[in-house]
């Protein structure tokens, strides 16, 4: 069994935390001020109109990490990389992830990433590697 | 200038209780030493106290964050207060307790409140290991916590660290600028019997210690203890009733801070520069004339990023001013932490730091004592953020 806490699926946030089931990270979007909101909320906070889940890249860049020593439940592997990334689609756009599949030491600021997915019961946790160099 | 509420309310008295990593007695027991205190420094009697204040009030989940509430205070001090408030977690943190009683001070409501933080996280982490963790007992996560706790941080330390890593990336904070913060607060902690860490840390102890959260170590955490503060504050014309100086509110700042984990905009401030706004606006005085700094210091990051947005230095200079120390000593042009702040002398939540502007400015700092101290500034908070500037006619 997996050390990892699960988020509790709502209307709000299943969208964001079940489209891994897709393969496609999807994240709310406003369609009339062509915004996207990320962390999710039922409705624009600009101009009020409903927001509806949409498809992005997958593709960011790292915003800011820590590497992490001290393991705070059992079982929990260190180090692990938390980071903040900034999806490509739009400037603050941001989530918080693990970056994984590279060393810890290797994550830098800037670093490009691609989304990918850990599935765990009905939650697939978008997690973050290194692009894919063709 | 105009007068603002707070600066028609003042402290009057203050206590603590004893404070360790864990103590035998109850949160409870800790409080009522505390309030006891704290009426005494006063000069009252506890009849005299009619309302009473905490922050975040009673927290029954065994996290040892907030084991003692308004009701139990209430009943083993025997007062009967008519005002009475907690306020929330979704407020401008630790410091909101003392913004709460200041508009029930002004507005006339009440002559003295009892105003106590209470923390019992020390004995909690040894009655169960992981007590503490984000997320607590539930199987699953919600609110704010979904965005990182499935992510591995049950801490808030992996989550802080992002901040310093980035302003390291910005402006290009050095490990040893960063460590200054712990260092202060040792050589300070080393001054204070009531300190929980005194042994002496230098800049290369800090430097070899374990990496918790990189580029944060262990000695940027600070520490889970029991103990509990408590203060009484008083209304203006209620000033004459008690025994030492009044020490007068002579500003407040708070601000709604970027939202915790849920909407981060930047990562090298969290939010605090509204703060240092609206705590500068409502005074004629200056960082110039700050005798002492009580300056929050869960992570010694959020230090750093405190020090910028009260204006005590410009944006990106914060590991500069603090770096070797001498600026922030007893001897220096700002002494900071001077109780050994939370890193060394415990996490007493924001309440520790008000105890020990309240000690400076009475003169009861003994070899810690800024001599002649008569304006002091406390902050506290990274998730809610508040000010305040106190000061000894």
């Amino acid at each position: 069994m997996s050390w990892r806490k699960l988020p509790a699926l709502d209307p709000d946030n299943t969208a964001f935390w079940t489209s891994g089931a897709t393969g496609r990270l999807q994240i709310m979007h406003c369609a009339a001020c062509r915004r996207f909101q990320h962390p999710p909320l039922p409705v624009c906070p600009s101009c009020g109109e409903s927001l509806v889940p949409e498809p992005v890249s997958g593709q960011a860049e790292v915003v800011s990490y820590s590497i992490n020593w001290q393991p705070w439940v059992a079982g929990q592997a260190v180090p692990f990389v938390f980071a903040v990334v900034e999806l490509k689609e739009q400037q603050g756009l941001w989530v918080m992830t693990n970056i994984v599949d590279c060393d810890p030491s290797a994550v830098r600021i800037g670093m490009r990433v691609d989304v990918c997915f850990e599935h765990h019961e009905d939650v697939w946790l978008p997690l973050f590697r290194p692009e894919a160099v063709a | 200038m105009m007068t603002y509420p707070e600066q028609r309310v003042a402290i009057t008295g203050a206590g603590q209780s004893t404070v360790a990593r864990v103590l035998p007695q109850s949160a409870l027991q800790l409080t009522v030493s505390a309030c006891r205190r704290a009426v005494e420094s006063a000069g009252l009697e506890p009849g005299a106290i009619d309302g009473i204040c905490s922050y975040p009030g009673v927290m029954d989940n065994g996290n040892g964050f907030s084991p003692v509430g308004l009701q139990d205070v209430r009943m083993a001090m025997g007062l009967k207060p008519t005002w009475y408030a907690a306020t929330a977690m979704e407020s401008a943190g630790q410091m909101s307790a003392f913004f709460a009683a200041i508009h029930a001070l002004a507005s006339g409501v009440v002559r003295h409140v009892l105003v106590f933080r209470t923390t019992g996280e020390g004995s909690a982490r040894q009655r169960q290991k992981g007590a503490m963790v984000w997320g607590g007992s539930s199987s699953r996560v919600s609110g704010m916590w979904q965005w990182a706790v499935p992510y591995g941080a049950f801490s808030p330390a992996p989550w802080y660290a992002t901040f310093a890593t980035r302003y390291q990336h910005e402006y290009g904070l050095t490990p040893e600028q960063l460590g200054a913060v712990a260092v202060n607060a040792r050589r300070m902690a080393a001054l204070n019997p009531s300190a929980v860490y005194r042994t002496p840390l230098s800049l290369a102890d800090y430097l070899e210690s374990r990496l918790i959260a990189s580029p944060l170590r262990l000695y940027d955490c600070d520490v889970p203890v029991d103990g509990a503060t408590a203060f009484v504050l008083s209304q203006q014309e209620a000033w004459v009733d008690c025994a030492q100086s009044p020490l007068r509110f002579a500003s407040v700042g708070h601000a709604f801070d970027q939202g915790g984990l849920r909407q981060p905009t930047d990562l090298t401030s969290f939010g605090a520069e509204a703060v240092g706004r609206m705590l500068w606006a409502r005074t004629d005085l200056t960082p110039d004339d700050l005798d002492v700094a009580q300056i929050y210091d869960g992570f010694s990051i959020l230090t750093l990023h405190w020090l910028e947005a009260l204006q005590l230095c410009p944006k990106g200079e914060a590991g500069r001013f603090v770096e070797g120390g001498e600026r922030i000593g007893l001897d220096g042009s700002l002494p900071m932490n001077t109780s050994g702040g939370q890193l060394s002398a415990g996490r007493l939540h924001g309440f520790g730091h008000v105890y020990e502007a309240c000690l400076q400015l009475w003169g009861l700092a003994g070899q810690r004592q800024v001599p002649d101290a008569r304006v002091a500034l406390a902050c506290a908070g990274a998730y809610g953020l508040g000010a305040m500037i106190l000061m000894r006619d």
